[in-house]
């Protein structure tokens, strides 16, 4: 059946695209005068290379698996957030703020006030851009690249003004609380691997739990899929939407936990190396499901991590290679064209120029 | 304070807005060209970057800015192509692969400048000489005004916008739309690459890692700001162009009590006038009908 | 020369055939059209008229046989081939666009005949050249003096203007180009009969100055009041060509859909008449000012539908059923506390005996669909189906929160599995793959999937709007059979339908709506199709 075809030939396409996209970023570095096998190998070794390495790259993956639910969840209300990145943001601040405002909380109390704080934080900034379209009918795209630079002109005033660290030339706040640590797995090394990698996979379970198991989930996706159809059947679009932005904020903002609790103990200025954005390409990869975003974030944390050493063991080639490569893998998952060529075996059929 | 110093104030503060503005308007101009196409162009963005980067470049090894211009549209238009090629032929989602687009650009660029300059991210400064003094923005206004004329008055004018607000109809009439796209994407290529060039080789004297920050998608706001159309556009430059001035001039000054002014609120100002905007608390703003949608034949 | 004309077609089609995907839409399709003459093509939907006159004006592109224009052969891939040649056409839905003015959107093709040089070189050179605004009005007076059209105000936005205006500026567009060759695709759906009338007159008039004209129909009587020629498509293929004069629409009837058809199903019992399930009464709608024109405005709307009967809302479309629809469906949308609404209405509704709509009370959509409402909504793809979605999440829309399908808020994926099964079953969806996405259903059983799922919890109020739009006539037949047994049964049904038979067939009151009013009300076989048609042109108004 030619369904079942397609349907398989669908599920491939992500480690299609994969490949290509690192077929052609490795073809570039072929440019900058390395061997793309040399570099390659170096990607797989420092990605995987020890138990510091693997720790690297899952402590990596965590804020991408938030992040890439953050895209995922409104995508499949029909809502495109490229807002994660002002959303992560100001969940980290708010989780530094109240571990630096009430430092003396004791310890499993103290988390998950901060975690609490990150999430509605985070929430209410995805929450903003989706009252604006159901309610005012302004475009989310843009709402949330601007959320996303008010969120980091907000952030550098709380960091340099009202949280600074007196005692760091660093753009910081204060040390978070002792009691709002939390747990590092021993068994990586000195890789900062928190709970926070566990908290992130529960949530990818719970949303994939919400997504296609609850009425709420199923009105959410019905939104997605048809809107008036939607309407038609009396769910209240508008509420799903904010539904689904406030969720994808609250995730982006959960980022803040594995930083602030996980890693650095306070909020730092320009922490996230664009996280939020490597999430839309995170959840385009992963086919927006909860279980394909994890297997994509596991994916970028260890590009992200592979290509850390660049810098050191080649010449030429940069870290900057992840973002070539991350750019690549995300043209060539979401070039429609492309795929309809490949599945039937022709060139476009209504193009007609064959 | 004296009315003298007021004035040289002001003149001051009009001077740096007007030189501020100058990559916004171009930008943003080309952004005009490709929204009123019907293709959202996010990657603006990485346009000015990489155009930015091809015009230091070259204005540094020729000493000419004009030279360095021209490669700045030029990278801008091959960025332009890359574009186009993925959102018009291979109908990939336009945000994504404008998101995609932008980090290709913010890879790219220090790629490169590791192999031309050995440097991580930025190239050698240049000398005042080999950098423009105010050809652009002379250049920027006059675009503005062709701009303006062309998509209003002309055949093609009309073309441009037919493609952008219903593409069948173009379509019908025996113009192929994809062309049209096609057009108004390389422009706005050159454009946005022209706006990175007047960074780095107007604004600043060298390229540096990441210098557009985020004014491709200020340019974009304007563009939102000016309903699409190129002179209430360019007025939005000007409008968030002299925030900017305004807060770069007030950085760590003091006018109130001990701590200097938060300019980081200044800074904030154009984002949140273009989501109020877009909210219809500013007058409504409407987009071109098809917008954002891949336009397939048939 | 009037011999030397007549002898050569102004078009002829050979043997032209069109797959998409492997799916045949053309097939052989031959076609002879005489110059100076209307030619109609009729067939069902899904035909293939669309097709082949897309292919004429240079849409699609052939897969087999060819284009002969005035004897000519021609091939060509883009319209702007066949707009040189002289060829034009209106579409179905309009190519205009709705914030530019008549005369811009007019003058978008002009230079495309007389202009090969590439797009870069002409953006230049037009820059040099602006558009001469004032030459093309005089010019467009001109002609729509010599063809006696009436005269449009060029400057106002496209979508300000009344339909029957718009299709005027589309011709116009065509006779600016100096197109010879005309085609029309379903140019009366949009229509009143009195701008039915007028269009007709029009075209009647190109002819005599030597235009040639192809209308694509599926309304016969159309066909036998303008057309010289007729030819008939089925299923992608010409069954049958025929002068007008030489045949009766009881033929071209039986020759578009295969087989002798009885127009008329078995009238039903009669009504037992209950309680009101719907009473609207003093219902107004009124657009804000300022904010979509799109929406039209409502008055005084005062009706109400009992238990077991069907009432019809008669009425061309775009009169204000799909306001009214919306309204009785979303009346919190339409609140003047709802700052995005567009629209606000007065008035009260009682829907099942609860308050939908007054002053003070709104109901959410899904109240009112939870009290016992079954909606066939009007255009099955948008506000029916998911149509990337599987059959049985399709079958779940609208019942998620039903005790039958969910507990806590979570799906019972078990019973709800079941219950599909079933349905499908009963109301004959094929093929019965429960997986399937809905968008490889065909249209028919697109919609009885629609049917299955509204009929399932026995709804006490039945809106049905264009039920049978699209739908095979094996379909149609299973369809109406349905909704008179949901009256048999005891539900009220609002039948809202464009179709004057499907009207005539099932409703046991017909109202006519026109301009936002409902103009008339008849029962059962009081009104002919004649007395409808009057009233639906507002000449009871």
């Amino acid at each position: 059946m030619t369904f079942l075809r397609s349907r398989i030939f669908r599920s491939l396409q992500p480690l299609l695209a994969v490949l290509i996209g690192l077929v052609i970023g490795l073809l570039i570095t072929r440019l900058a005068g390395e061997n793309p096998w040399h570099v390659l190998k170096i990607l797989i070794n420092s990605a995987f290379g020890s138990r510091y390495d693997i720790g690297m790259t899952l402590f990596y993956a965590t804020p991408l698996i938030l992040t890439g639910l953050a895209v995922a969840i409104p995508f499949q209300a029909g809502l495109f957030n490229i807002g994660a990145e002002g959303q992560l943001t100001l969940g980290a601040l708010a989780a530094a703020a109240v571990g630096c405002v009430f430092p003396d909380i004791p310890w499993p109390l103290a988390p998950v006030l901060a975690v609490l704080a990150a999430f509605f934080v985070g929430g209410f900034w995805g929450f903003i851009p989706g009252w604006l379209h159901a309610k005012r009918g302004s475009h989310e795209v843009i709402n949330t690249i601007m959320l996303n630079f008010i969120a980091a002109g907000i952030a550098s005033w709380v960091t340099l003004y009202v949280l600074k660290n007196p005692e760091s030339q660093n753009p910081e706040t204060k040390a978070v609380g002792a009691g709002y640590l939390i747990h590092h797995f021993q068994s990586f090394g000195d890789a900062p691997l928190s709970s926070a990698f566990v908290l992130a996979v529960v949530a990818a379970i719970l949303v994939s739990v919400f997504l296609w198991r609850t009425v709420l989930g199923f009105q959410l996706r019905a939104v997605g899929q048809g809107e008036s159809a939607a309407r038609t059947a009396g769910i209240d679009s508008g509420k799903m939407k904010i539904i689904a932005m406030f969720l994808a904020g609250g995730l982006a903002g959960l980022v803040g936990v594995g930083e602030v609790l996980g890693n650095a103990g306070r909020f730092r200025l320009g922490f996230s190396p664009e996280y939020g954005f490597i999430g839309i390409a995170v959840a385009l990869l992963g086919k927006n499901r909860p279980a394909g975003v994890v297997a994509a974030a596991l994916l970028f944390g260890a590009l992200h991590k592979g290509t850390s050493d660049l810098d050191l063991e080649t010449e030429n080639v940069t870290r900057d290679l992840s973002l070539i490569l991350q750019a690549l893998i995300i043209l060539s998952v979401s070039a429609v064209g492309l795929w309809d060529w490949f599945n039937k075996g022709r060139p476009m059929v209504n193009g007609g120029r064959t | 304070m004296s009315d003298t110093g007021f004035l040289a104030i002001l003149i001051q503060m009009v001077g740096s807005t007007l030189r501020v503005s100058t990559p916004l308007l171009f930008a943003s101009l080309g952004g005009l060209m490709s929204e009123r196409s019907g293709v959202v162009n996010i990657a603006l963005e990485g346009m000015m970057l990489i155009g930015a980067f091809a015009a230091a470049t070259v204005a540094f090894v020729t000493h000419s800015p004009w030279l360095g211009a021209a490669a700045g549209m030029g990278a801008g238009l091959l960025l332009a192509a890359c574009y186009g090629l993925f959102v018009i032929q291979l109908r990939a989602d336009q945000i994504v692969a404008g998101t995609a687009i932008n980090m290709l650009a913010a890879g790219i660029t220090p790629f490169l400048s590791k192999i031309f300059f050995e440097s991580t991210g930025s190239t050698p400064s240049l000398p005042l000489d080999d950098r423009f003094q105010s050809a652009p923005i002379w250049i920027a206004w006059i675009l503005v005004i062709v701009c303006w004329a062309w998509v209003n008055f002309t055949p093609t004018g009309v073309w441009l916008r037919f493609a952008g607000e219903k593409p069948e109809a173009l379509q019908s009439a025996g113009i192929s739309v994809i062309r049209v796209r096609w057009c108004a994407v390389l422009a706005s290529g050159v454009l946005a690459g022209l706006g990175g060039a007047s960074l780095s080789i107007f604004l600043a004297s060298s390229f540096s890692r990441n210098m557009t920050a985020g004014r491709g998608f200020m340019a974009l706001a304007a563009l939102i700001f000016g309903k699409w159309r190129p002179g209430p556009t360019a007025v939005a430059c000007l409008l968030f162009g002299f925030a900017d001035a305004l807060q770069i001039r007030l950085q760590g000054v003091v006018l109130w009590g001990t701590e200097p002014v938060p300019v980081q609120f200044i800074q904030i100002l154009p984002y949140i006038a273009t989501v109020l905007v877009l909210a219809g608390a500013v007058g409504k703003s409407r987009a071109p009908g098809a917008l954002g949608v891949a336009f397939k034949k048939g | 020369m009037m011999t030397a004309q007549a002898a050569v077609s102004a078009v002829e089609l050979r043997g032209i055939s069109k797959f998409f995907n492997g799916v045949p839409a053309n097939q052989e399709i031959d076609l002879q059209v005489r110059a100076g003459s209307i030619h109609a093509i009729i067939g069902e939907n899904g035909a293939g008229k669309s097709t082949a006159m897309k292919i004429l004006y240079g849409i699609h592109r052939p897969d087999a046989g060819e284009i002969l224009i005035r004897g000519d052969k021609k091939i060509w891939s883009t319209p702007a081939q066949a707009i040189s040649a002289g060829i034009g056409m209106v579409h179905q839905h309009f190519m205009l666009a709705g914030p530019y003015s008549a005369l811009e959107n007019i003058l978008l093709g002009v230079e495309i005949a007389n202009s090969s040089a590439p797009l870069l070189k002409r953006a230049f050179e037009s820059l040099a050249r602006p558009v001469d605004r004032k030459g093309a009005k005089a010019r467009l007076d001109r002609l729509a003096d010599q063809y006696g059209l009436r005269k449009i105000d060029w400057d106002l936005p496209i979508e300000t203007l009344p339909v029957g205006v718009q299709q005027r500026v589309e011709i116009l567009k065509l006779l600016y180009q100096e197109a010879s060759i005309l085609i029309l695709d379903e140019p009366t759906a949009v229509l009143t009969p009195q701008e039915t009338e007028e269009l007709f007159s029009n075209l009647k008039k190109l002819t005599k100055d030597g235009k040639t004209i192809l209308i694509i129909t599926h309304k016969l009587k159309e066909v036998m009041s303008l057309a010289d020629e007729v030819t008939v498509l089925r299923a992608g293929r010409v069954v049958g060509r025929r002068a007008v004069a030489d045949t009766k629409v009881e033929e071209l009837a039986s020759l578009m859909v295969g087989r002798k058809v009885n127009l008329k199903i078995e009238p039903p019992s009669k009504p037992v008449p209950r309680d009101p399930v719907l009473e609207i009464s003093d219902l107004h709608l009124s657009t804000a000012p300022g904010r979509a024109r799109r929406v039209h405005p409502l008055e005084k709307i005062s009706f109400s539908v009992r238990g077991g009967e069907v009432v019809g809302i008669a009425g061309v479309e775009g009169n204000g059923q799909s306001e009214l629809l919306q309204v009785l469906l979303h009346p919190r949308d339409f609140s003047k506390r709802n700052s995005a609404s567009v629209a606000h209405a007065t008035g009260s509704v009682r829907c099942l005996g609860r308050v939908t709509l007054n002053e003070r009370t709104r109901l959410r959509a899904e109240e009112i669909k939870l009290l016992g409402v079954g909606v066939i909504p009007e255009d099955r793809h948008r506000e029916g189906l998911l149509l990337e979605r599987s059959m049985e999440e399709n079958f779940l829309l609208g019942h998620q929160k039903r005790s039958a399908f969910s507990s806590k808020g979570f799906i019972l994926r078990k019973s709800l599995r079941e219950s599909a099964l079933r349905a499908i079953e009963v109301y004959d969806v094929r093929p019965r793959v429960i997986d399937l996405e809905v968008e490889a259903l065909s249209g028919g059983n697109q919609q009885k999937l629609i049917i299955a799922r509204e009929f399932e919890c026995e709804p006490k109020l039945l809106i049905a709007a264009q039920p049978t739009r699209g739908v095979d006539v094996g379909a149609i037949e299973f369809i109406h059979r349905r909704i008179l047994e949901a009256r048999e049964k005891g539900a009220g049904v609002l039948l809202v339908s464009s179709e004057l038979d499907e009207i005539l067939a099932l409703a046991d009151r017909i109202l006519v709506m026109y301009a936002g009013r409902i103009v008339a009300q008849f029962n059962r076989g009081e009104a002919s199709e004649q007395v409808l048609g009057l009233s639906m042109g507002g000449a009871h108004a």
